[in-house]
């Protein structure tokens, strides 16, 4: 079971989790994450943009491959697009598994894939000033931990 | 071929997608950014420094080494900040 959507509406996490592990009894363990616009230093709004395509194809991608290398039950990834502002959802990575240590490293491998992979691009506005954000080292390590030299 | 721009990519070009005939100078990603970066103006600024674009053939990450032979879809982005 794979869901993955690109959205500009907002999404409820509960449910999300709730639909992931309805009718699979199998599911012992379920990991989700949320991340959320934080209000940095003056932050007052996200605008994100994506290329169509590409990113569904690249997050089902590692949602398959995901789902090599741990015996997980499904997985849902929605990320929104368009204007947020902080205190709003942004992403919903969730997986459910039958134990608690495929759901935890799959769910981590996902949104650290989602980071440096799929092509989402992200313009923060403070005050009048709007600038596109530069992409983190530290994501890129993050996700290069996954597929050791 | 169609080619896309991304984000800053994009605004500094001022157009979002364009269609550009392949010609045997055009072998590989990296020719297409030298032609696209010789046009001047938004352009020359767009690839001014190769090592911020990423590119995309066929809607999968590519080098610049990727050759175009088989693009029927061309992307030009900054790195990805999703997420």
């Amino acid at each position: 079971m794979k869901t993955i959507r690109i959205q500009a509406d907002d999404f409820d996490a509960g449910a999300e989790c709730t639909a992931l592990r309805t009718g699979r009894l199998q599911t012992g363990a379920l990991v989700s994450f949320t991340g959320i616009v934080r209000s940095d230093d003056g932050l007052s709004a996200l605008t994100l943009e994506h290329y169509p395509g590409m990113t569904e194809r690249e997050i089902a991608r590692h949602v398959d491959e995901a789902q090599k290398r741990w015996p997980i039950l499904g997985a849902t990834v929605i990320h929104r697009i368009g204007r947020l502002v902080p205190g709003d959802n942004i992403v919903l990575v969730a997986v459910a598994s039958s134990h608690r240590k495929a759901a935890f490293e799959a769910a981590e491998f996902l949104i650290d894939y989602l980071k440096t992979r799929a092509p989402f691009w992200k313009r923060e506005q403070r005050g009048s000033t709007i600038e596109w954000l530069e992409a983190k080292d530290s994501d890129a390590s993050a996700a290069a931990r996954w597929y050791p030299p | 071929m169609k080619i896309l721009y991304f984000a800053w990519v994009r605004q500094r070009i001022g157009k979002s997608e364009e269609d550009i005939a392949l010609t045997q100078e055009t072998a590989t990603v990296a020719d297409l950014i030298a032609l696209l970066a010789g046009r001047g103006g938004g352009y020359a600024e767009a690839f001014e420094d190769p090592s911020r674009i990423r590119a995309a053939v066929n809607q999968d990450h590519v080098r610049f080494d990727a050759k175009l032979a088989n693009a029927d879809e061309v992307a030009f982005f900054p790195p990805v900040t999703g997420g």
